[in-house]
């Protein structure tokens, strides 16, 4: 791994035929046992998944005060969990939407499970604010439907926003993910062994014949939904900034918000890419697919979002004190010298300092340091997304309310056991679909002359 | 009446040669399949009669109207809540709720749309029955030919072309 990535190596093989390729991505699913590794991993992230559905049960039963909020902090773990993973939940769409739009062939190795994390983490984080809600079982309120008691949502809410950002974003997402899927399902289904493989995979390739006409229509399609992709992820991340920014507290009310969680989102998403990528790679031998050249790639757009949210982290101090404003200025004080300062350090540490390595080309080769400065960004970025809500709610205008946040455990349990949901949808995705896009990476080895 | 040819071929190379002779000798290319999109391939038949985008931008621009018009109508008449002193009518942050909507109701729209102009769902086709066809999401590449009268000097000529396998597809 040691090697420098040889430029536009987007396949890691002198040839590669497209037999080998369908092969070697449906191979595993279709005829290889799902292994020690994975079964391992599957019932860590079952056991997992059971402790978070029971606190959030107990959450949603007894009420948000199990959680660590009190009159000041009002919202904690919740909400902060709920901005990262719409965060890692619009990367996907946004890496797969843009590089599709600039013509970046390589994303072919990594689209298609960059896209599989949009859909989990966006589901995901839609359960945080109905978790939060106080009254969960009314969250049906937000949306317009005819009642007996006349009554309508309140559309300069923040959370109905939310509410049509989160929906509309899943459900496209999902068609988005579906069509790019739709012609692997077809090879799917003429490559299936067993009667009940081709009749399961046949149904849900809808008939497909990889006609001249169908692929015609399916790039138009893909290409426009691309475009349509782009501005939706940024206005559902942004709604997302726009939830502290149209509040009136000091730190929050800011017009850098927007764009400011939309870079974090994507700079948080590519670190899990990164991550998913590793695993991918090593579990499913896709070594041929997912190449040295496709971490550079992801390590050089990483260490850009890097500098981009170093600066914002800049602009907010900057704003602060130029705005003249004293709360303003308290609550930048506060950030280092305040309860949460070591978080705030480690924050800053993560983000802004360590990614810094990945101006090296050995740094960028090398697939252990890559994991582990991922794993820094997206603990950098889950920290940024909770301190965001701990340091303004617990120093507002009012010293008479200044409080600061403890953790509870069913806050720690909501807090880290969604990754077990993650990981449990994953571990199932990869075992019954293709995990890298076949027809796409054939394109690209017909491209690159590797077919 | 002759029945059309199907013929295999290795590359993507040999199915266009063979399209391009094919089609100079006066046959009739029916259609192509391939394990993958090729530009020159898709550009050489005729494109589906359903318009994708112009369907797709109707149901955008149309769901984001239907959408505004309901909080106009529920926030000034049907329920009129003075939220603080601000407009009943408060366009700008009315924007953000139709916008979300046009587009998932143009991905719809359109995810609609490509299914209908590629006549989908079909869970079966008569070529599904033709022999190695299965390959045609893997590895090989089809090329599907009206002959043009007598059927032989088509499949000479396709056969000239690098074709493995040439056979009639049946109904």
């Amino acid at each position: 791994m040691s090697a420098v990535p040889r430029p536009r190596a987007w396949i890691d093989a002198d040839r590669l035929g497209y037999g080998a390729i369908s092969a070697a991505i449906a191979d595993p699913i279709q005829k290889r046992g799902p292994g020690r590794a994975w079964m391992i991993a599957i019932i860590v992230a079952m056991v997992l998944s059971v402790i978070t559905l029971i606190a959030i049960g107990a959450v949603l039963t007894v009420g948000i005060g199990l959680s660590g909020v009190n009159t000041t902090v009002v919202w904690g773990v919740s909400i902060a969990n709920y901005v990262w993973w719409i965060g890692i939940g619009n990367a996907g769409t946004l890496i797969s939407s843009m590089l599709l739009l600039t013509r970046q062939r390589w994303r072919a190795s990594i689209n298609r499970f960059a896209e599989a994390m949009t859909l989990f983490a966006a589901a995901i984080a839609g359960l945080f604010p109905i978790i939060h809600l106080g009254r969960p079982l009314y969250a049906y309120w937000l949306a317009p439907y005819p009642n007996t008691m006349d009554l309508w949502p309140q559309w300069r809410s923040a959370l109905v926003w939310d509410f049509w950002a989160i929906l509309s974003y899943l459900l496209f997402s999902g068609i988005f993910w579906f069509t790019g899927l739709l012609p692997d399902l077809a090879t799917m289904r003429d490559r299936a062994g067993t009667q009940a493989g081709r009749m399961v995979y046949g149904a849900l390739a809808l008939g497909w014949r990889n006609s001249a006409r169908h692929w015609g229509v399916l790039e138009t399609f893909h290409m426009t939904m691309a475009a349509l992709a782009v501005p939706l992820v940024c206005s559902v991340h942004s709604i997302v900034g726009l939830d502290f920014a149209a509040s009136l507290m000091p730190g929050w009310q800011e017009s850098l918000f927007p764009p400011y969680f939309v870079v974090g989102a994507m700079y948080s998403g590519f670190a899990m890419v990164v991550v998913l990528a590793i695993v991918v790679r090593r579990g499913l031998n896709l070594q041929a697919m997912i190449t040295p050249a496709h971490f550079d790639a992801m390590a050089k757009v990483m260490l850009f979002a890097s500098i981009v949210m170093s600066f914002s982290y800049a602009t907010e101090w900057f704003m602060a004190w130029y705005g003249g404003e004293h709360a303003d200025r308290t609550v930048v004080g506060y950030f280092f010298a305040g309860d949460y300062r070591w978080l705030y350090a480690a924050l800053l540490a993560c983000n802004c300092l360590v990614p810094q390595a990945l101006w090296f080309r050995s740094v960028r080769a090398n697939l252990w340091l890559l994991a582990a400065i991922a794993i820094l960004i997206n603990v950098g970025m889950w920290l940024e997304r909770i301190l965001i809500v701990w340091n303004t709610l617990s120093h507002g205008y009012a010293i008479s309310l200044w409080r600061t946040y403890h953790v509870s455990l069913y806050d720690l349990v909501i807090l880290f056991g969604p990754l077990g949901l993650f990981a449990l949808g994953f571990l199932v995705l990869v075992r019954l679909l293709p995990i890298v896009s076949m027809h796409e990476v054939r394109q690209v080895s017909h491209a690159e002359g590797a077919a | 009446m002759s029945r059309p040819l199907l013929a295999e071929f290795e590359t993507p190379e040999a199915l266009v040669r063979a399209l391009r002779l094919a089609r100079a000798d006066g046959h009739r290319a029916l259609d192509a399949f391939t394990p993958f999109a090729i530009e020159e391939v898709s550009a050489a038949f005729d494109p589906p009669r359903l318009p994708v985008r112009p369907i797709m931008a109707l149901a955008g621009f149309g769901s984001a109207a239907a959408m505004y018009a309901l909080q106009w109508y529920s926030a000034v008449h049907a329920y009129p809540l003075n939220s603080g002193g601000r407009p009943l009518h408060s366009w700008p942050v009315f924007l953000l709720v139709p916008f979300e909507v046009g587009v998932l109701c143009a991905a719809i729209a359109g995810f609609a749309v490509m299914l209908r102009a590629c006549s989908l769902p079909r869970l079966h086709h008569p070529l599904f029955a033709m022999p190695r066809f299965e390959r045609a999401s893997q590895d090989r590449f089809f090329l599907l030919v009206a002959p043009h009268g007598e059927p032989d000097p088509l499949r000479r000529t396709l056969e000239e072309a690098g074709a493995r396998l040439v056979s009639e597809l049946h109904e």
